[in-house]
């Protein structure tokens, strides 16, 4: 088995309600892959499932092999899958090198209880981490501004960042231009997904901008009320008939002035 | 640099305050044990302040350290102020560890609600115990030091030594353990548990180990009190106890680990001269001198030293 993910058979039901089902993918090494839907589509709680947060009611995941359904969060993290979020989570009282230099420590000195107790948070690996991950994102400007006064689009690279900074093999990132301005979306876009390539991630990636997923994207998964109905190459997936009449809608939407968030 | 710098001032200021005891005179002396005593407590306050978690029931683990050195040498007449010291430490540090499954669970007001309720429940179960002197307590025995056997001026001076060899060395940990990934990780943990879970720690475990660490501190403040004072009793955990402490950390701050020593002094002396002076009224005193800290200092005496600092590196 080569594939660094692979999903089968996944479901997720809340009492009534299905949130997912019937999902089967496997991602290759290196592959990036957009995940479009509307809102409510499926596309957050495929990711959520992924990472440990919520636990399938059917179905299994593997990574690099090995079975990682409904494990803890941290245990998923520490065997390589990381994931950055629609709202930035990060440390607002801390500096951004402080955020980055604490994400780099946990992820080197991988994490352990007493690990952590012995090892200075300030280790030399630790700060060349964290200064290489704010150069690869081009934030070196904000260095020592507290997080809390970052612009959006700031934060959504320290979040990014941050997720990196632990050397995963697998990056979810869930939105990553929701609340950033049309003008920036694309820069940003190009920022993170150049700095994912060199460092050699394989990226699934959450969108609503179907402009912004045929660019970056090798493939992409359509999902609709909680299963995928497309899986392909970009062109494919987008010119998928099912596809246009389901989704592309939220698309027109989007490039009527108003992003769709979820 | 700045770390070592730190580490070697602190040094010399332990050494400095050791070696002007032998020309204060004895109350002075006995005044500062007690308060270095108490700086223990509060230094673990600290420890779960950093968190942004405030215990307000710190007193269970320091009545509980008070307690074992009483009742050690009660039952098998142990006076070794050594082991003593750090039995009681144990006895705090595993207590914490078990309510800290409970405990490390809970924030904010929850988290202090509920360490309040169980150092009442501690004085509950004293006053009612008859064998434990009930609310009278009970006197502590001389304590010897190894072979050495001190007694009257001498003692005072010895355990006081003591006290700050024992304060020296905690100190020189929890400074050490701000250092380390899980000390720094306090900050973290209080603006956003989420991404400290996805970046792979157990936010709980960090939690429960501030709690065990403040509580093994608290046992020693305890043990070293229960020396000085030479009696316990159950007001040792009595809330007003903890909130003694909780007032001596909003006075430091959380900034450093000095401005417990220094916060603890100045509390002490504050109360002993408000006493003194105005004994009608002496907790007036105090209220307004927390007053005047919030409302002038509100990051505690710490932070005027970190003032000060900045203003040197400006200039530079």
């Amino acid at each position: 088995m080569s594939d660094i993910l692979a999903v089968r058979d996944l479901e997720k039901t809340f009492g009534s309600l299905v949130a997912a089902r019937d999902i089967t993918v496997s991602v290759p090494p290196q592959q990036t892959v957009g995940v479009i839907g509307a809102n409510g589509a499926g596309k957050t709680t495929f990711v959520n499932m992924i990472t440990g947060h919520l636990r399938p009611t059917k179905g299994s995941i593997f990574f690099e092999g090995s079975e990682i359904t409904g494990r803890p969060t941290r245990e998923i993290t520490r065997l390589g899958i990381s994931r950055s979020f629609q709202v930035a989570q990060i440390f607002p009282t801390l500096t951004v090198f402080e955020n980055m230099c604490m994400a780099a420590a946990i992820g080197r000195h991988a994490g352990g209880f007493f690990s952590n107790i012995v090892t200075p948070l300030h280790s030399s690996e630790a700060v060349a981490d964290a200064e290489a991950a704010i150069e690869l994102f081009q934030i070196g400007a904000y260095r020592d501004i507290k997080a809390l006064a970052l612009p959006q689009g700031i934060r959504k690279l320290l979040d990014i960042g941050m997720a990196i900074a632990g050397h995963p093999r697998l990056l979810l990132l869930d939105e990553p231009t929701s609340g950033i301005s049309i003008e920036e979306k694309f820069d940003l876009m190009q920022i993170v997904m150049a700095a994912l390539k060199s460092r050699k991630i394989t990226v699934l990636f959450v969108e609503h901008d179907m402009e912004i997923v045929e660019r970056f994207a090798d493939r992409v998964l359509a999902f609709y009320e909680g299963t995928v109905i497309a899986d392909g190459a970009p062109a494919q997936t987008l010119d998928d008939p099912k596809v246009q009449e389901l989704i592309s809608g939220t698309r027109a939407k989007a490039n009527g002035g108003t992003p769709a968030h979820a | 640099m700045a770390k070592r710098m730190q580490v070697v001032g602190g040094g010399l200021a332990f050494i400095a305050a050791a070696v002007i005891a032998p020309f204060l005179p004895d109350w002075v002396v006995s005044l500062a044990t007690i308060a270095f005593a108490n700086a223990l407590v509060v230094l673990g306050l600290i420890v779960l302040w950093r968190a942004g978690l405030v215990s307000f029931g710190q007193a269970l683990y320091y009545c509980i350290g008070a307690y074992v050195v009483a009742l050690l040498g009660r039952w098998i007449g142990l006076r070794d102020a050594f082991a003593l010291v750090l039995l009681a430490g144990i006895a705090a540090g595993l207590i914490s560890f078990l309510i800290g499954f409970l405990i490390a669970r809970y924030r904010e007001i929850f988290f202090a609600m509920l360490s309040l309720a169980l150092s009442m429940i501690l004085y509950g179960v004293l006053v009612k115990s008859e064998s434990l002197g009930s609310t009278d307590g009970f006197s502590v025995l001389t304590p010897t030091f190894l072979t050495y056997v001190p007694h009257g001026q001498t003692l005072n001076l010895t355990l006081y030594w003591f006290t700050l060899a024992v304060c020296a060395a905690s100190a020189l940990g929890v400074s050490a353990y701000f250092r380390s990934i899980a000390g720094a990780l306090a900050a973290p943990v209080r603006d956003n548990e989420i991404r400290v879970e996805f970046l792979g720690v157990s936010v709980a475990r960090v939690i429960h180990a501030k709690v065990v660490i403040a509580g093994t501190l608290g046992g020693l403040g305890g043990a070293l009190a229960a020396l000085a004072i030479g009696h316990v009793d159950p007001n040792m955990a009595y809330w007003t106890t903890s909130g003694s402490f909780v007032f001596v950390a909003i006075l430091a701050g959380a900034g450093s680990v000095a401005a417990a020593f220094v916060g603890s002094l100045l509390f002490e002396a504050i109360r002993s001269l408000a006493v003194d002076i105005v004994p009608e009224f002496w907790q007036m005193i105090l209220g307004s001198a927390l007053l005047v800290t919030i409302l002038f200092v509100p990051e505690g005496l710490g932070s005027l030293v970190l003032r000060l600092r900045r203003k040197k590196a400006e200039p530079s």
